[in-house]
């Protein structure tokens, strides 16, 4: 080895060392890998010249070079890693934006609170072996009221309770209870049903809607009686309004049910009559083909924007049909 | 209906206050509330006479009067009532006393003449709202003593509300009864003597419809004093029921009904002529009632007649020509029982309310007439004086209401409770119902004729489980095993499309199934609503047809509140007339308007467009989109050239379009609004899930851009390249649309994507150009679309 080769390689590395240290980019550093480790790199060529040298200073100075080396491979990757962190920032700070902004697209829809309403009932009933049955809503007489034990003379069957259409022929269901009948007629007990629906009647104030939701329950089987009734509305109230019901069973008249009752549940310190309901009364199955000594059966009806009205704190029925969009947002 | 506790204190009076009362009648099914007859009584207010009075020196209107109050003293009181005159007796307001309006009494100067207290109208007392005058008490009212005394106001009013089959409780002798079952006390009924007969006075009854009117008792009584007046103890019990005193055998028969239930009418006799006849009415008849209305009979209307014709709308009321009056001395009473459904029915034709038609149509006892009669009479002799006559009777009374085999093994049966065979007849008993056991565990059960609401086995078992009390029978959990159900898996829940359109922005709103005709002939003309015979409103007298005809009136309530945007839907019933019949049928539709997303900050705002709701009615076909059609059609409420009819399976479900700018002319909308309308029950099936094996070798895309004629729809393009893709091609979709420059006038381009793939290997050049050029090839030639360099 001479003094120049070795002078060669101290001024190679100094300058490469600065000229990494200036490289701006990934690009620039690949250049000078190239440049000085590549195959045909500075320090390659002094590897090169290594067959002419003795063999006791080859040793040396190939130690030397490989150093160089190493030295200059790690420098370069360094520079690299810095250069590749500086953009990744650069990048990051580019591509940062306000959180806060609102989000885009369409908004949630809802469902209104009747539908809402219903299916929280029709949920807790399914479970309890319930299936939920439709009907028509435009009735005949009989489906609506005979059938149900209603005479002619029910104040109920006035024309200021009831909408009729072609001249009496139909009228609008008064209750969901024709469903009831329907269903009773075309199955065989053991018959567990619920019937949502729309309900009608001539009456339009505070409290009261010509249109409004029911859901009325009915099962009919062997021995089914008023303790097994005040059981399963019990069990409804306490899962629908999540907490332990305080109901009452008061003795009332509706014409399809005997024993009939309303059953009121304790709200503050007032009782709320909240449903009707009772032992199916032996005219109604009788009516419907069902042998009313061999079969027994209960039946119920809750009105469902009172249920509503009382579940989410509204005072008003209007409410529930103006369809103010401000309104029905609040249900999403 | 309104009691009086007092009253029915006299007849039954357990220890419990009026609240209590009510509560245990509540528990018992009979709604009722206990509520003071006043919130403050009067105090230092007591009953006095007029001695003499002269008028005030200075004022026109005021008198001066001597009082004797009573108090050993005569009182100068001064006085403005037109009535005040010596000789009456009335309240008077002493110094000190205090009314319940709060105003207090002192000694006074009223212009120049000093006053030591007030006499009383109603009004000042609180015992009316409005009056005129000073209250005339009766002439041999204690003086002296405190009002509230007198007439006893310190009182509770029992307020009822009655179930229609109690009308049995509509009396204190029945809220009695009721009220002695309940805490097992006797009822301690008045004494009710059959009168003297002192006249050969009568008047004969004859019963032409005995269906209608059962059984009739009546009789006169003559030689009434016309000057009598009712005392004070019956109008102020009449006042408590919300009755006016009229006249005193008005006064007396309104009196009989509040106590015993039986509704009772009383004729001047003098206007009668010939016999009674109870009969139904005539064409062509009419009649004068005491309101002064005059009626046309319908020949199902039940009628109290003489010999001159109709005298009163039975059980509904009386005629204005035979009533009595102040002229009246001789009285003929009648205490009849009628048909519950023909008074019904003739009180509801001609709409008249009474408090004898609420009754009657409930139900009366059909064996208190003869009572009520005699009781009536002793009232008229003692208030009225005169001379009773033979009762005339027409009809009968039964003895009991029913009799029916009651069996122990359905009281345990229908309350799901099990009551002591040996408790059945004691709780029965208790409201007078009679048992005779017939066979171990069954017995025969005679039902008294005032509860004549029991007519089976299952109403006894209800007055066993009432009494047994409801709140003693245990809840009895499940014993029936769940009868699991699943609704198919291939039908589309309700539920299921409500969230999906929920989940896509709509907002689900519920209106009412009647609408308005108007609005709806301008939309739906052609099809034949429904109409109610017995509308609320004259803009809800039509059933819908579609449901468009309530979300746009909801679109106008909400755009009159600055909305800008809705996405509404609903689904429910429309109706339509089946020649002499109606059909219904369950639809689902929606209305749009507005922008495209709701106002954001990032893009300018885009109306919404028929696209954007196609793409959420596709949504809705799911996996069976594939099924459905829209195609261009014309529906009188949308706008010719944006409205497809779809159809399922070449079958016809429904519409989406634009409102017709015309409509919305008509209707005053500006906005652009995208109505669709769809059958659900044509929506329902859906298809089970069979989803293919899924490729393990790529896809390869070709790009082809059609040039077409403006007539030809995306569709049929659709249709040609996937009838004739062969069944390498795995997905089309049309990515560009272009109108304009390099195309001819009338011509426009798509650009579709088309994806080849094949679930065994890779495919080759060669296959897919052969697919393509066959895709080419049919379009020419059955569209006679090229493809766009």
């Amino acid at each position: 080895m001479n003094a120049s080769t070795q002078t060669n390689l101290d001024a190679l590395q100094q300058q490469a060392q600065v000229d990494i240290a200036a490289a701006a980019d990934a690009r620039a550093i690949e250049a000078l890998r190239v440049d000085l480790l590549g195959k045909k790199g500075r320090v390659t060529d002094l590897l090169k010249q290594l067959g002419t040298m003795a063999p006791d200073a080859r040793k040396a100075f190939g130690e030397q070079i490989n150093r160089v080396k190493e030295t200059l491979s790690g420098q370069l990757e360094a520079r690299a890693r810095a250069i590749a962190d500086a953009d990744l920032a650069r990048r990051i700070a580019s591509e940062t934006i306000d959180v806060s902004l609102p989000g885009r697209g369409e908004n949630a829809g809802g469902l209104h609170p009747v539908t809402r309403t219903i299916r929280r009932i029709e949920q807790i009933f399914n479970a309890m072996g319930f299936e939920s049955v439709e009907g028509p809503e435009i009735e005949d007489d009989w489906h609506n009221f005979q059938a149900l034990n209603i005479p002619e003379s029910h104040p109920a069957r006035a024309m200021q309770d009831t909408f009729y259409a072609l001249n009496g022929a139909r009228l609008l269901r008064t209750h969901t209870s024709p469903v009831q009948v329907r269903t009773m007629q075309a199955r065989k007990p053991p018959i567990r049903i619920i019937c949502p629906g729309r309900v009608y009647r001539v009456d339009f104030d505070r409290t009261h809607s010509p249109m409004f939701h029911q859901v009325e329950g009915l099962y009919v089987a062997e021995n089914v009686g008023l303790a097994d009734l005040k059981h399963d509305l019990q069990k409804f109230l306490s899962l629908f309004f999540e907490r332990d019901a305080e109901a009452m069973f008061r003795p009332s008249y509706f014409p399809f049910v005997e024993p009939g009752a309303d059953v009121h549940m304790r709200w503050g310190d007032r009782w709320l009559e909240l449903l009707g309901c009772g032992v199916i009364h032996p005219n109604v199955l009788a009516a419907v083909g069902i042998d009313p000594e061999r079969y027994s059966g209960y039946a119920f009806g809750m009105g469902v924007e009172r249920l509503a009205m009382l579940r989410y704190g509204v005072d008003d029925l209007r409410l529930f049909f103006n369809n103010d969009l401000r309104f029905l947002e609040q249900f999403r | 209906m309104k009691l009086s506790e007092k009253w029915l204190r006299e007849w039954v009076s357990p220890s419990a206050s009026a609240q209590d009362i009510a509560n245990k009648l509540n528990l018992a099914g009979l709604e009722c509330e206990a509520e003071p007859l006043h919130a403050a009584l009067p105090q230092g207010v007591v009953v006095a006479k007029i001695l003499a009075a002269s008028p005030h020196p200075q004022a026109d209107r005021l008198q001066v009067c001597s009082v004797d109050a009573g108090t050993g003293a005569v009182l100068q009181i001064v006085c403005g009532a037109a009535n005040a005159r010596p000789g009456i007796v009335v309240p008077a307001a002493l110094l000190g006393a205090r009314l319940p309006n709060g105003m207090a009494i002192s000694r006074a100067q009223l212009r120049g003449v000093e006053s030591a207290g007030m006499l009383c109208s109603a009004q000042e007392l609180g015992l009316a709202e409005k009056s005129e005058g000073l209250i005339e008490l009766d002439l041999n009212a204690k003086l002296g003593m405190a009002i509230d005394d007198y007439l006893q106001l310190n009182d509770q009013l029992l307020n009822l509300e009655l179930t229609p089959n109690r009308g049995d409780c509509l009396s204190i002798a029945g809220l009695a009864r009721e009220t002695g079952a309940l805490y097992g006390l006797p009822v301690n009924a008045p004494e009710i003597a059959a009168a003297v007969i002192a006249s050969a006075e009568q008047v004969d009854v004859v019963i032409d419809d005995s269906a209608g009117c059962p059984h009739y008792v009546g009789r006169v009584v003559s030689g009434l004093n016309p000057q009598a007046r009712t005392p004070d103890w019956m109008s102020e019990r009449l006042r408590r029921s919300g009755i006016r005193t009229i006249h005193p055998v008005v006064d007396i028969t309104n009196y009989v009904l509040l106590e015993l239930g039986q509704p009772m009418h009383g004729f001047d006799a003098a206007r009668l002529s010939g016999a009674i006849r109870v009969r139904r009415a005539q064409a062509g008849e009419t009649l004068r009632l005491l309101n002064e209305q005059t009626l046309t009979l319908d020949p199902r209307d039940l009628l109290i007649t003489d010999g001159n014709g109709p005298l009163v709308l039975a059980g509904v009321m009386g005629g204005i020509a035979s009533g009595c009056s102040a002229e009246t001395t001789s009285v003929f009473l009648e205490s009849a029982c009628f048909d519950p459904v023909s008074i019904a029915h003739s009180g509801r034709r001609h709409k008249l309310l009474s408090d004898s038609r609420y009754r009657f149509e409930r139900g009366v006892d059909p064996a208190l007439q003869r009572r009520a009669l005699e009781r009536a009479t002793a009232l008229v002799q003692q208030i009225c004086g005169g001379n009773a006559g033979p009762i005339v009777e027409a009809g009968c009374a039964p003895q009991y209401a029913a009799e029916i085999s009651l069996r122990h093994s359905q009281v345990t049966r229908l309350l799901g409770c099990e009551i002591a065979a040996e408790q059945v007849p004691v709780l029965l008993g208790r409201l007078g119902i009679e048992t005779e056991l017939r066979a171990p565990g069954v017995w025969l059960a005679r039902v008294p004729t005032h509860r004549y609401d029991l007519r089976i086995e299952a109403d006894l078992v209800e007055e066993v489980g009432r009494l047994h009390g409801y709140e003693n029978i245990a809840p009895r959990a499940y014993r029936a095993e769940l009868a699991a159900f699943s609704p198919p898996e291939t039908r589309r829940a309700v539920n299921a499309a409500k969230d999906a359109l929920v989940a896509r922005g709509y907002q689900e709103v519920v209106t009412y199934s009647f609408v308005d005709p108007k609005l709806q002939a301008q939309i739906d003309p052609n099809a034949a609503a429904v109409a109610l015979d017995n509308p609320i409103a004259d803009t809800m007298a039509v059933m819908r047809t579609t449901i468009w005809s309530g979300l746009i009136p909801v679109w106008q309530y909400n755009r009159q509140r600055q909305q800008k945007r809705a996405r509404l839907f609903e689904i429910g019933a429309v109706y339509a007339l089946d020649g002499a019949s109606n059909r219904e049928h369950t639809v689902i539709a929606g209305l749009v308007a507005g922008s495209v997303t709701p106002e954001q900050w990032s893009a300018p705002l885009r109306p919404v467009d028929f696209y954007d709701v196609k793409a959420d009615l596709e949504a809705l076909f799911g996996l069976d989109a594939a099924q459905f059609r829209f195609e261009a059609a014309t529906h009188p409420a949308l706008h010719p050239g944006r409205c497809a009819r779809i159809s399922r399976n070449g079958q016809a479900i429904g519409w989406l379009g634009a409102l017709h700018p015309q409509r919305a002319d008509e209707l005053g909308i500006s906005d652009a609004l995208l109505l669709f309308e769809l059958d659900w029950d044509a929506l329902r099936s859906a298809a089970l899930p069979a989803p293919a094996t899924v490729s393990e070798y790529p896809s390869s895309r070709r790009d082809l851009a059609f040039v077409v004629e403006e007539s030809v729809g995306a569709q049929a393009l659709f249709d040609v390249i996937r009838a004739t893709a062969g069944n390498l091609l795995v997905n089309v979709q049309l990515f560009d649309v272009y109108r304009g420059e390099g195309l001819p006038i009338g011509r426009k381009s798509l650009a579709f994507g088309l994806i080849f793939q094949d679930y065994s290997r890779t495919l080759n050049v060669e296959e897919i150009d052969a697919a393509v050029q066959n895709i080419t090839a049919s379009v020419y030639a059955r569209l006679g679309g090229s493809v766009r360099e």
